[in-house]
């Protein structure tokens, strides 16, 4: 994305990984480790083993030895320091997994353990007021497989897809000094095989750029699942102090990879692999969570169909905005159609008004009308009446002329004066 | 009973310790974290914030030994603008994005009281975009490329006196925002003496206004010393240049004048080697840390009270990411079927009142049709009556003609049949 550009002399950025090491010492380290597994099968005695301490102790002791009727989830923190290093460990345990008659759902209390820590993170993470934020999120599972020599029992196959999409899962073979290498590889094969099938998905180491790592890399995966043996007491071997198991015919010891992948283990989990645990954690495990979980904050009420289709990459927030949008030009079309409505049914009214109008003015027009013409022959009447009436009158008078003329002819004759 | 240690708080002194029987392993865990950020990258953002020819551009490459691009700028900018360039540089395995970033305009303006404003912004953008990035629900974090300013180199002109208001104001508006790291640049234009004198009144002023400038970190051992020291030469006199001299029987970068040659590498000379060292060799981490956990935790603060976002309910009850999230959208719910419930309400007024209109419009109608009515049944009245008196005339003429008629022919066949008898031979 950028230029490249060349530097003509040294300027000293190189520093920076010394300056990030050195603040990382300063803010020390934390990490959470959960070990799941049937009791009886050693889980204590790998922790004390791997952490050379005694984390579980008469003082302190493991969740074997606790009976419990229920799946518990206990927490036992430590702070431990190497070589300038502080650390703060934290361990989880399972005490009653597996343990009871009826196992159904007893990976349950688990979960939700998982959930809640990523609740947790969640919350502090989204407060307005942010402090340092503690990380209590589980960074790996130990899960201690029985060794059988058979195959995984249904209850590992169940446990293990239920969990390989909340936390970072590494199988193992627990006590594996009960098996020779050969059933050992066998059962080992046996596993991968049944976890391939069933799809789970465990933890897996990341490809880096370096070859001899990444050979590395390869001849642990080839042993896979890690089969392990640990121990609390520490026994003499040729003159070298070593933890192992004391059975008559020889010793097992803890850290001789040809007895077994403790050392394998320890090298990844806490010297090669710590960091990578974490930011798996951090970035796929933990932000599955909060996508879900923000997810439905966020398409709470609003049609699920809709929601189950696209993750959105907006915040909630920007997810109301956009419904906002939505519902503003709803609102518009909404709008728009009633006014259409309105103005059809207002045009209609004012046309039939103006139709009235129109009838009404015809109406009148027509009457008006008629009235003239009855006016005009009124008036025509009137005039040949009085025509008429002028006629006769002057006709009476000429009549009456005469009269009076030829009454006064005969008078005068009467009286002798006509001849 | 087994006891398990205190769940409340992470902190460490409530944890047991307890002592290792050999070695674990586990101090290796910085260079696990050191070797994942190598892996990664490394990113770092720098603003240079000055007036026109202050030496800004010449300083940067100085600094990073090369040439960055940029043409250097008129002073005829009409407001400021930020110009901001981004390099992949490589020293030994470490791979740096820097990003450098300039005020071009800065200062020359006649009204230059909104000059710090798009440097505010800017920052401002840079945070709300990481911000935005941070409250995605599906987001990629851990691979984004970070934009937010790290260090403000604040440039400050070389008059010997004091600090221009400007540059007070301006620092003011930027030290709750970004690491503030003072300079007094082209610092081979003051004498020794002055330059004491300056770097003091500038300290001054700076404290009597306010102003908090980024101070070198103490609190861890390995340099505390270094950095405190170095916080008391602050604000740090430089020189920049690219061109080289030769001094002896080396090159070294150096500003040649008739009386002499400023050797900007001479800690005789100018501050340089103390910056680059604060800056880039002891002190950038601490730069970046500071940047994410305090300036920018504060501006993010800010927006989500501003956005109505809080801790606690009314009741001092803390509330859960789900419950801010769903009284949001209640609210926000809400909000839109008042909006929905307000615009239907408009629409019944209205057709109301075109109903009452179209209504009022038919009424006068038929007000004036009635009214035309009447006319038209009074004029018919008229008429009738005309009629009638006409009618009546009629009859009484008719009448009249007739009486006259008899009383003609009755005069007639008295006395005037003589006249009738003439009148009748006459006519036959």
């Amino acid at each position: 994305m950028g230029q490249q550009k060349n530097l003509d002399g040294y300027v000293g950025f190189a520093s920076l990984p010394n300056q990030v090491y050195r603040k990382s010492v300063k803010r020390g380290f934390e990490f959470t480790l959960m070990v799941v597994g049937e009791s009886g099968l050693g889980k204590s005695t790998l922790i004390n083993s791997l952490f050379l301490t005694d984390l579980y102790s008469a003082e302190y002791p493991g969740p074997s030895h606790r009976i419990k009727k229920t799946v518990q989830v206990e927490q036992s923190k430590v702070l431990i320091k190497e070589g300038g290093v502080q650390l703060l460990l934290t361990i989880v345990d399972t005490p009653g997994f597996g343990d009871a008659v009826d196992n159904s759902n007893c990976w349950q209390p688990i979960i939700d353990h998982i959930d809640s820590k990523f609740e947790d993170y969640l919350n502090s993470e989204s407060r307005v007021n942010r402090r340092q934020m503690p990380d209590s999120r589980i960074h790996c599972c130990l899960y201690f497989i029985a060794p059988s020599g058979h195959g995984l029992k249904p209850l590992d196959i169940e446990f293990m897809k239920r969990l390989h999409e909340k936390v970072n899962v590494i199988p193992m073979i627990a006590k594996a000094d009960t098996l020779t290498p050969e059933e050992c590889q066998q059962f080992k094969k046996q596993i991968m095989r049944e976890i391939q099938e069933h799809k789970i998905k465990i933890y897996e180491f990341p490809e880096t750029d370096d070859e001899e790592e990444n050979r590395l890399v390869k001849k642990i995966k080839d042993k896979l699942p890690l089969a392990v043996v640990g121990s609390n007491t520490i026994i003499e071997v040729n003159g070298k102090r070593v933890r192992g198991r004391q059975y008559p015919w020889g010793v097992a010891e803890v850290e001789n990879s040809d007895h077994c992948d403790f050392t394998i283990l320890r090298d990844m989990l806490i010297r090669t692999h710590m960091q990578d645990l974490k930011d798996v954690t951090n970035n796929v495990h933990y932000e599955n969570y909060r996508s879900r979980k923000l997810a439905a904050v966020t398409y709470n009420g609003v049609d699920n169909n809709k929601a189950k289709g696209q993750l959105s990459t907006k915040s909630p927030l920007a997810q109301m905005e956009e419904e906002r949008r939505e519902h503003v030009a709803k609102m518009k079309k909404m709008e728009m159609e009633m006014e259409q409505v309105f103005e059809m049914k207002v045009k209609e009214k004012v046309q039939k008004l103006k139709d009235s109008e129109a009838e009404l003015q015809r109406r009148h027009e027509q009457m008006k009308k008629n009235l003239e013409a009855q006016h005009k022959e009124l008036e025509e009447k009137r005039r040949v009446f009085e025509e008429e009436r002028v006629n006769w009158e002057t006709q009476q008078r000429l009549e009456q002329q005469k009269l009076e003329a030829s009454r006064t002819l005969d008078k005068n004759k009467k009286k002798g004066k006509i001849f | 009973c087994a006891t398990v240690v205190s769940f409340k708080s992470n902190c460490k002194r409530n944890v047991r310790g307890v002592p290792l029987a050999g070695h674990v392993g586990f101090d290796s865990m910085p260079d696990q974290l050191v070797n994942k950020s190598v892996n990664r990258g490394f990113c770092f953002n720098i603003l240079c914030v000055g007036e026109t020819g202050l030496g800004k551009s010449t300083l940067m490459d100085t600094l990073f030994n090369t040439k960055f691009e940029g043409e250097p700028t008129q002073h005829n900018q009409p407001g400021v603008t930020l110009k901001s360039y981004t390099y992949e540089l490589q020293e030994s395995n470490v791979r740096l994005k820097l990003t450098v970033v300039n005020t071009v305009g800065f200062g020359d303006q006649i009204n230059k009281e909104d000059s710090y404003k798009s440097i505010v912004e800017f920052i401002d953008a840079q945070f709300e975009a990481y911000l935005q990035e941070e409250l995605k629900i599906k987001r990629t974090l851990h691979s984004y490329h970070d934009t937010r300013i790290h260090a403000c180199l604040y440039f400050i002109a070389p008059t010997g006196h004091s600090l221009k208001s400007l540059d007070l104001v301006t620092m003011k508006k930027l030290d709750s925002k970004v690491n503030i790291i003072p300079i007094i640049a082209k610092s081979d234009a003051i004498s020794k003496s002055e330059l004491a004198k300056f770097k003091i009144k500038i300290t001054s002023e700076l404290v009597s206004n306010g102003v908090q400038i980024y101070q070198f970190p103490t609190d861890d051992e390995s340099v505390a010393e270094i950095n405190s020291t170095m916080n008391s030469h602050l604000p740090f006199a430089v020189v920049g240049s690219t061109e080289e001299v030769k001094i002896g029987n080396k090159m070294v970068k150096a500003r040649q004048y008739p009386w002499g040659t400023v050797q900007v590498e001479n800690e005789n000379h100018c501050d340089f080697v103390k910056l680059r060292e604060m800056l880039i060799r002891v002190n950038m981490e601490d730069l970046r840390e500071q940047t994410h956990t305090r300036h920018y935790e504060l501006y993010r603060r800010c927006k989500l009270e501003e956005m109505g976002f809080k801790d606690t309910d009314p009741d001092s009850k803390p509330f859960s990411l789900q419950e801010t999230y769903e009284a949001k959208r209640n609210e926000f719910m809400g909000e839109l079927q008042k909006k929905e419930e307000e615009m239907r309400q408009m629409f019944v007024q209205r057709v109301k009142e075109k109903e009452a209109e179209l209504k009022e419009a038919e009424k006068e109608l038929h007000e004036k049709f009635d009214r035309l009515k009447k006319l038209h049944q009074d004029e018919k009245k008229k008429l009738e009556e005309k009629k009638k008196s006409l009618d009546d005339e009629v009859n009484i003429f008719k009448q009249k003609k007739t009486a006259a008629e008899l009383l003609l022919n009755q005069a007639q066949q008295a006395g005037g049949s003589t006249t009738l008898k003439r009148d009748k031979e006459r006519k036959k």
